[in-house]
């Protein structure tokens, strides 16, 4: 039951990325993809046929990769520097601090397969504490697309964008969830769904079980707004606080430990500007089990129903 | 600039680097004293920058990754007409942007960040990279410390270097034997470097780097492959009661310290 009629195409978003930089890197020779090794994975092998001087590979070298980003930047280069996001992240986090935060170095960092994407390869090649690791940093707006839209969208915008990013994006499949031709806005969260008893807050691979989940919701007679907050650094506390002031009780979701990532910022804004109870789902700080990154969402409390049901839960605490 | 103009002002350089760290009662003078000669050479010699223009696309770029050192750089950097002179006076105090570590968004002629070791290398080499693919004929140089070469990421940018056959960049490491807490060979003891530079496949030359002349011809060198410069200097050059002592890495002199330090170095004027 609460299938839905007809399975939504689902669409892998780091197709999405390569289309865009590819279209980007012909109209601005300037552009250059920077590499670990990860032609395949981070789907630059369209990009190096098409601009092979242009692709950067520095070897297995993530630190190296982060400085040589920071110096292509100095000297006039617009680079994006790809490598799988809990070795782009965990690695480097010095050198992103330093060489490109600190710096200002104007340097779009793309990790790919972040969160648990790499699933049954386990725990160290999971990326669930990015968002922690990044969201601290000045000058680094931090953001993760919840489809293949949202994708070409922010790194079309991440082009036009003087300043560093960090473009967090994932292998899992994904379907469409905002219209086409939307125009990425830094800092601001796009609403899915009108809802007036709770607030869903997500982004990434987790918009659409929201989006699902308040599906299910409206079943039991639940009005859930749905809030997509690709960007975790500059966070819309507008949204927020009115979703807290209008709704009275928000369920965030994300593919990330509970501590210090989506949830944690939401609750920030929250604490400090509308205290409503809240629901932070994610992975309970805990290294996760074997299992595929759908399965372990599930298992940890983030199948569509298992929201619901946070979200009924929370609204008996207002 | 000639050979002894040079000489002269690196001494000039060494004078006024001692007062400020003096009056700051904080700094790095050893190594200050030992990587004065080569910034010297750089900045007045070697180095195609106008500190009227200090982001000009066609800049040599110059890092200073052993960033601790920054005073030797801000001095240099105020001499070269890039900041005031008369700031160096307000060296580590409250809201100065001389920090005990260059800042590039502050400080014009810093071209990047560099503070906790081993990222200056990896940047140099993204800007001889750029300078590739841009075709702009700007020439990138960079000087680490010695035990800052223990630093994995450097041997990460020194591999990417040689793959990337960057005939523009130049790195000099001032071998002053010592680091922090006591001698490299107590450490962990990378010499002799020119071995280790050569296997993967760089040009290296030995040079006295506290030898102006020297300094200066191995900076001008050009060849087909990255290029090394090991320059054997001594910590706290110029000053003979620090020179070669582990404990002037960051120690501060005395008045009466201070007053020698200050008589020496006028006496070579």
């Amino acid at each position: 039951m609460n299938a839905p009629a007809s399975t939504p195409k689902l669409y892998d978003c780091r197709d999405a990325f390569a289309a865009t930089i590819e279209r980007l890197a012909a109209e601005n020779e300037t552009i250059v993809a920077v590499c670990n090794d990860s032609v395949g994975s981070s789907k630059l092998g369209g990009f190096k046929s098409k601009f092979p001087e242009r692709l950067v590979n520095v070897g297995i070298a993530e630190q190296n990769m982060i400085g040589v980003g920071a110096g292509l930047a100095n000297g006039g280069r617009l680079p994006y520097v790809c490598g799988a996001s809990p070795f782009l992240t965990g690695r480097s986090l010095e050198q992103i601090k330093a060489d490109i935060s600190y710096s200002n170095a104007n340097v779009k960092l793309v990790g790919i397969s972040s969160g648990m994407a790499y699933g049954e390869l386990g725990p160290t090649h999971h990326s669930i504490e990015d968002f922690a690791w990044t969201r601290v940093l000045p000058n680094l707006p931090v953001i993760a697309p919840c489809d293949r839209i949202e994708t070409a969208a922010a790194v079309e915008w991440a082009a036009a964008y003087n300043g560093p990013c960090f473009l967090r994006l994932s292998r899992v499949g994904v379907p469409d969830l905002l219209p086409e031709g939307h125009k990425f806005e830094l800092g601001k969260a796009n609403l899915l769904r009108e809802g007036s008893d709770v607030t869903l807050i997500a982004n990434g691979t987790l918009t659409h079980r929201m989006v699902t989940a308040a599906e299910l919701l409206a079943e039991r007679g639940i009005s859930a707004r749905v809030l997509n907050l690709a960007t975790v650094r500059p966070i819309d506390e507008d949204a927020i606080i009115t979703a807290a002031l209008e709704t009275g009780a928000i369920v965030t979701a994300e593919e990330h430990s509970i501590f210090g990532g989506l949830g944690s910022a939401v609750a920030e804004v929250v604490v400090d500007n509308a205290p409503v109870p809240m629901k932070r789902l994610g992975v309970p700080g805990i290294y996760a089990p074997t299992g595929s990154a759908e399965f372990l969402l599930d298992e940890f409390g983030m199948a569509p129903s298992a929201i619901a049901d946070a979200a009924q839960s929370l609204i008996k605490r207002k | 600039m000639d050979i002894k103009e040079l000489e002269r002002l690196a001494r000039e350089i060494r004078l006024r680097d001692l007062q400020a760290v003096f009056e700051a009662g904080a700094g790095h003078i050893g190594g200050e004293m030992s990587v004065i000669d080569i910034l010297t050479a750089l900045y007045f010699r070697v180095l195609r920058v106008w500190p009227d223009q200090p982001k000009n696309p066609e800049r040599d770029r110059f890092v200073l990754s052993k960033g601790h050192t920054a005073c030797a750089l801000y001095v240099t950097l105020a001499k070269r007409g890039f900041i005031p002179e008369d700031e160096i006076s307000t060296f580590l105090k409250p809201h100065s942007r001389l920090n005990g570590h260059p800042n590039c968004n502050k400080v014009p002629g810093v071209e990047t960040n560099t503070g906790p070791l081993g990222h200056g290398l990896p940047v140099s080499v993204g800007m001889a990279k750029a300078a590739k693919l841009s075709g702009v004929k700007y020439h990138t140089y960079v000087v680490t410390g010695d035990g800052e070469m223990q630093e994995g990421s450097n041997w990460e940018a020194i591999m990417a270097a040689a793959q990337f056959k960057l005939d523009n960049l130049t790195l000099v490491i001032d071998h002053n034997r010592f680091q922090q807490g006591a001698s490299l060979s107590d450490t962990n003891d990378l010499a002799p470097l020119r071995p280790k530079l050569e296997a993967f496949d760089w040009e290296v030359t030995e040079i006295n780097g506290n030898d102006m002349s020297e300094v200066v011809s191995a900076l001008e060198h050009r060849g087909s492959r990255p290029h090394c410069i090991v320059a054997h200097t001594n910590k706290g050059h110029g000053i003979s009661f620090m020179q070669d002592r582990v404990d002037w890495h960051h120690k501060v002199p005395s008045k009466e310290q201070y007053e020698t330090a200050i008589s020496e170095l006028s006496e070579a004027l």
